[in-house]
């Protein structure tokens, strides 16, 4: 059934979305990848999020109605609102913004209060991903986290603010508070451990283990030189370690808190034995219901929990005889209309905002289309990013990362200096202007397509396909590195491998960038153009991917 | 050892059979006895950690070869009796490539391998 | 005569690891400085490594060990207060020894 963009809306009914009964006596509560947005928004979820090889049609990668029917979700509710694209503005001003951390934070409170002893895990991405968290070196997210009442975090963008950022946060602010965990981290001399690898709590008679995995691929997917001494990676032996030595240390219940991307969680999860839950983030998947994997120790459950403050998972295990006898989760979606904010966070939000406002309000243009980022390709907030690159720069190509986070804006609203920044606010956002030849640029591509369409997750980086303005060309996600880029072309004529084309970009991960800061870039161009049309997607031709549940146009 | 051995070595050998062949291991069988371990993709090309571990009885000479390197040997160990036949180390790699453990127990040669990736990099959720 | 390494050796029952970092440029000789002139080769090639007066461990190294070249390795036999020594010398005929305790 196709959905009617007047039909009626169920109406939402708050008392029951969020009526969950305590089940069990173990109780975790999961968020992820806030990327610092404090203020409800809107997000639109995606509609390209292509599966390669065995994940083809497997959670994450359903989109659309597909995944509404997967997962038992009727079309035109809160929920496929919250879990779909489908009916974005429409459902968007029926049931409003989603997340903000003062709804959070009545959510959590109202989910602990029913769960004695519930521990809250932040899986990350917490402390950048908006202009306050910029400004205040993450310090507005850390106060916000503590007064959230968080109990253990592990990271990934954390990592952006540079190591001596992160360690002063953790041995200070967070001493006695927050356990900051990840296994995965090693010096760069003798590979000593840099963090607790995890941590143990009691909880309602119970031993458990929260291990830590911080993002894999940290020192790639940003610049290695604001983590110079660190070294990451999936480091599935020691994870085997960790859960082993837990366990020996009576942990009966043994959870990853995740940054790997799902993908990766998935595929850990089939292979390390003796994990009962990977909580996972990263890849931005909100995911109704656990996936169940198994291993040659048993069964594990692994679960995403979304983005931008627009879920709270909540995990209830019953334990008894020494053993994980039973489990309910639910990826619970804050409707900030539905969830009254919580009055001390708000006011602490307020007071941390207050020395910005003026900066954050300033109105740079009106848009006419609706502005999001999420999708494999392209994203019509990525676009006007694009767009203004070129346009500004006199660039022939221009590129935009393929970061996942960012906010969603409605057709005919203001375009605020503070959205700017939801979509740009990074430690290293230079803008650049290179002579590229044509091979450099397919080498680029390639290498992206590689870190998102491999088909062993190990191989995957979990971010979206570079954002490609100017030029056109055709992907073919199932070829080889080296052979999913074709036909690249410029005003219709072929890319010649010889010549040189100017293209501009932002976020380079290479030490030595200098360059104007990009949302300077990009502000100047709204200013200039006052009224923002609906962009035109420049989205590649994709090939030999019909019928993958994955894509919807 | 003396550079007179280093000489002999291998080094100096341009492709990876050409190595082989220098350190007479041409004919090396793959064995899931042998482990190279790297990570997936390399946080930096030019320092990848890389480690080595036997469990074939008596092994005594592991070697690290990285075949798109310009010279494909890396680094080789003598494995004295009552050394542990495991060995870690860092290697430069031009990009992606295979990653081979090469191995002398009880007279034979033995291989096994590891795709390591090396890539540009900038992306993220 | 180089500059010093960094070594630590532990013992846990009678296996006793070695890490080493040796400082060392370990130059290809395929590089150019900034004024296009090519730099010449400069690596370690090769390593010696004792517990006591034993060989516990000899090694070859070619050019692509990476700058400040790292060594991991296991031996059965020592215990702590026994003395490890690692010697290199590199193509230019420069050697370094240091020694570390097993603790
Ligand atoms: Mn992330
Ligand atoms: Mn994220």
């Amino acid at each position: 059934m196709l959905l009617d963009a007047k039909g009626a809306l169920a109406a939402p009914s708050a008392a029951k979305l969020y009526d969950v009964p305590r089940f069990g006596n173990v109780h975790l509560l999961h968020f992820t990848d806030c990327h610092a947005q404090l203020k409800p928004i809107y997000f639109r979820e995606p509609n390209v999020n292509l599966g390669i090889g065995d994940a083809i049609g497997r959670m994450p990668h359903l989109v659309g109605e597909k995944l509404l029917k997967q997962v038992g979700l009727k079309p035109n509710t809160p929920e496929a609102y919250a879990f779909s694209y489908l009916n974005f503005e429409k459902a968007a001003q029926t049931y409003g913004k989603v997340g903000g951390f003062a709804h959070l934070s009545t959510l959590v409170k109202r989910m602990k209060a029913g769960r004695p002893g519930a521990l809250l895990l932040d899986g990350g991405d917490t402390w950048q991903g908006s202009a306050t968290a910029l400004w205040t070196n993450g310090q507005d997210m850390v106060d916000a986290c503590l007064e959230l009442g968080v109990d253990v975090m592990t990271a990934h963008w954390e990592m952006t603010l540079g190591d001596k950022r992160v360690k002063e946060i953790v041995e200070k602010d967070f001493k006695g508070k927050v356990d900051f965990v990840a296994q995965n981290i090693k010096t760069t001399d003798f590979g000593d451990p840099v963090f607790p690898p995890y941590v143990l709590k009691e909880m309602n008679g119970v031993q458990i283990a929260i291990i830590g995995q911080a993002f894999p691929y940290t020192p790639i997917a940003n610049p290695r030189y604001l983590v110079p001494e660190w070294s990451f990676g999936i480091q599935e032996e020691n994870m085997q370690a960790m859960v082993d030595e837990a366990r020996s240390k009576g942990a009966k219940v043994v959870v990853v808190l995740s940054h790997n991307g799902m993908d990766v969680d998935l595929k850990m999860a089939s292979r390390v034995r003796g994990i009962d839950a990977i909580m996972g983030g990263h890849t931005h998947d909100g995911i109704p219901a656990p996936v169940i994997v198994s291993n040659p120790g048993g069964k594990t459950l692994v679960t995403n929990a979304g983005s931008n403050s627009k879920f709270l998972g909540v995990l209830d295990f019953d334990v008894r005889g020494g053993k994980v006898q039973g489990y309910k989760y639910r990826l619970l979606p804050v409707f900030s209309n539905f969830l009254p904010a919580d009055k001390n966070m708000d006011a602490l939000i307020t007071k941390i905002r207050a020395p910005y406002e003026s900066k954050l309000n300033e109105k740079l243009a009106m848009t006419e289309g609706t502005l999001y980022r999420r999708g494999n390709f392209n994203g019509t907030f990525d676009q006007l990013i694009v767009d203004a690159l070129m346009d500004v720069k006199g660039a022939d190509i221009a590129f935009s990362p393929g970061f996942r986070w960012g906010t969603s804006l409605l057709p005919d609203s203001p375009i605020l200096m503070e959205h700017l920044m939801d979509q740009t606010a990074t430690t290293y956002s230079y803008t650049t202007l290179s002579d590229m030849s044509g091979e450099t640029i397919k080498t680029i591509l390639e290498d992206v397509a590689d870190n998102l369409f491999n088909p062993d997750p190990y191989y995957q980086q979990g971010g979206d396909m570079v954002r490609v303005g100017g030029m056109s060309y055709t992907i073919a996600p199932k070829e080889k590195m080296g052979a999913r880029i074709q036909d690249m072309r410029l005003d219709g004529k072929l890319i010649d491998a010889s010549k040189t084309y100017k293209v501009a970009g932002w976020a380079p991960v290479a030490e030595g960038a200098s360059g104007e800061p990009v949302w300077d870039v990009v502000a100047q161009w709204l200013r200039t153009n006052k009224t923002v049309t609906p962009r035109k997607l420049n989205t590649p031709r994709i090939i030999g991917m019909d019928g993958n549940p994955g894509i919807a146009s | 050892v003396f550079a007179a051995d280093w000489k002999s070595g291998g080094f100096d050998a341009k492709s990876l059979p050409e190595t082989l062949k220098a350190l007479g291991a041409s004919g090396a069988q793959i064995s899931t006895d042998i482990a190279v371990n790297g990570p997936d993709i390399a946080e930096n090309g030019a320092v990848v950690p890389v480690s080595v571990t036997s469990k074939a009885a008596k092994t005594e000479f592991m070697a690290i070869l990285v075949e798109k390197n310009p010279n494909p040997l890396s680094a080789s160990f003598t494995i004295p009796e009552g050394t542990e036949p495991t060995v870690s180390t860092r290697v430069k790699m031009g990009g992606t490539s295979n990653v081979h453990a090469l191995v002398k127990a009880d007279g034979k040669w033995l291989i096994a391998s590891k795709e390591i990736k090396v890539t540009l990099g900038g992306c993220g959720g | 005569m180089g500059n010093p390494m960094r070594i630590r050796a532990s013992a846990s029952g009678d296996v006793v690891e070695v890490k080493v970092l040796m400082r060392h440029d370990m130059e290809t000789g395929q590089r150019k400085d900034a004024a296009g002139a090519a730099i010449p080769a400069h690596f370690i090639q090769t390593l010696v490594a004792k517990c006591n007066d034993k060989v516990v461990l000899d090694s070859l190294m070619g050019t692509s060990i990476s700058k400040d070249p790292f060594l991991s390795f296991k031996f059965k036999g020592g215990a702590k207060g026994d003395k490890v020594t690692i010697t290199w010398t590199d193509n230019t005929g420069d050697s370094r020894t240091d020694e570390t305790v097993v603790s």
